[in-house]
């Protein structure tokens, strides 16, 4: 399947694998058994950069390169921190189960954030 | 001035029945009845509230409320206008702040919901022990709802090697009735309010009665799939990595009664719960027939 989501979800796995910007040319040889065309790569990498999820930078000749902004743990520790309401108005976005985190696991789960 | 006797009579009526509302327990007994009668009172408070300072300030006109705020305006726009002009001005302003801090909560919920979509679809993943749900990789045990008109259940890794193949199921059922009932909808008002009103602890703690009502409901439908017994289990689950006080320390207490309630609280007899929200009905009834006509 090669919905936007999907692609999208792909593109930011090779971005996350690499850990330094890489060029649409290197992101579309990664997901080569996906058969992409540069211009669709182009466009989930745009995309992704319009959600504020990859940081994008001109590199050499006319390239552009592309990096995530925040590590697939700070992702996943922002939303744990949504999911428990501990970050301001978020009760009323989301219904968790029950609280399930101690004082200094919540304290640990923020500066994971607050790490970049 | 006998609509404003009704009205303020209302007024008192539901400020005064929120405080024991809150605090009972029969309610759990019947967790949607409880949750239509917080909606009924909600409503009545507020319309009430409104209606009073409006019968106050029209009383002059010694005319139902619609037609006397009509003449009001005339009377206004020509320039006309006596000291009482004041409580009129003052309940079409409360009307409006409570409207705009509805839609003021909701448009902040919908942001919040986005992005954390966003974030999930790029970092959750489909797991065969949790059908249906996204799976975050995280040690922590949490489960949760992202509710919308397609509401997304999520649970973490964490969750899923506490807890058994019962308890998951029943946690992913009751995480499914939050979003088939839209429960987000219940509280959206309630947490308006204490948004307009941040100050007023009965409003907090009406908000929470709410909120605890919400969770049983759930329970209460996922138990009736599962039986109480995996819930009960994967509630003490989530419940022992607690800590016994702190920031937290407030959902303990729903915690707790949402035990109690699944030990075996028999449910409210039928003619209790319809007798509850007769009640409701009549006493929305009072201010709605003084502001419609």
């Amino acid at each position: 399947m090669n919905g936007l989501g999907e692609l999208e979800r792909a593109a930011m796995d090779v971005l996350w694998d690499r850990g330094e910007p890489v060029a649409v040319r290197d992101v579309v040889r990664a997901l080569a058994d996906r058969d992409l065309a540069y211009t669709t790569v182009m466009t989930v990498l745009n995309r992704l950069a319009k959600k504020g999820f990859v940081r994008r930078e001109a590199g050499e000749g006319r390239a552009w390169y592309y990096a995530p902004v925040a590590s697939r743990e700070q992702y996943v520790a922002r939303l744990m921190l949504d999911a428990l309401s501990l970050t301001g108005d978020r009760e009323t976005a989301l219904a968790h189960f029950a609280q399930s985190m101690t004082a200094p696991e919540a304290e640990a789960l923020s500066q994971a954030l607050d790490e970049r | 001035m006998n609509a404003a006797l009704h009205l303020a009579a209302t007024l008192v009526l539901c400020v005064a029945a929120a405080g024991p509302l809150a605090r009972a327990r029969w309610v759990w007994r019947a967790p949607r009845t409880g949750i239509l009668l917080w909606q009924l009172l909600g409503l009545s408070w507020a319309l009430s509230a409104v209606g009073l300072l409006l019968a106050l300030g029209l009383a002059p006109y010694d005319a139902p409320i619609p037609v006397a705020l009509g003449r009001w305006v005339d009377d206004a726009v020509r320039g006309d206008v006596t000291p009482l002009a004041v409580l009129v001005v003052l309940g079409l302003l409360s009307a409006l702040d409570l409207v705009i801090g509805l839609l003021w909560t909701w448009c902040s919920v919908l942001r919040v919901r986005r992005r954390h979509r966003d974030v999930l679809a790029l970092v959750a993943r489909r797991d065969d022990a949790a059908p249906g749900a996204f799976v975050l990789d995280h040690p922590h045990v949490v489960a949760y709802c992202v509710p919308g008109a397609r509401s997304a259940v999520v649970l973490s890794s964490g969750a899923l090697t506490a807890l058994t193949r019962d308890q998951v199921d029943a946690v992913l059922d009751h995480e499914h009735a939050h979003g088939r009932e839209r429960h987000d909808l219940v509280l959206l008002p309630f947490s308006a309010l204490c948004s307009v009103l941040p100050k007023v602890r009965l409003v907090r703690s009406v908000a929470r009665a709410v909120a605890l009502l919400v969770e049983m409901r759930a329970d209460e439908s996922a138990s009736l799939r599962h039986g109480a017994q995996p819930l009960a289990a994967a509630l003490r689950r989530f419940g022992s990595a607690r800590p016994p006080e702190g920031a937290l320390g407030a959902a303990d207490v729903g915690v707790a009664a949402r035990l109690d309630r699944l030990a075996g609280l028999p449910p409210l007899p039928t003619a209790v719960r319809w007798s509850v929200l007769v009640g409701g009905l009549v006493l929305v009834s009072t201010p709605l027939s003084f502001l419609v006509r």
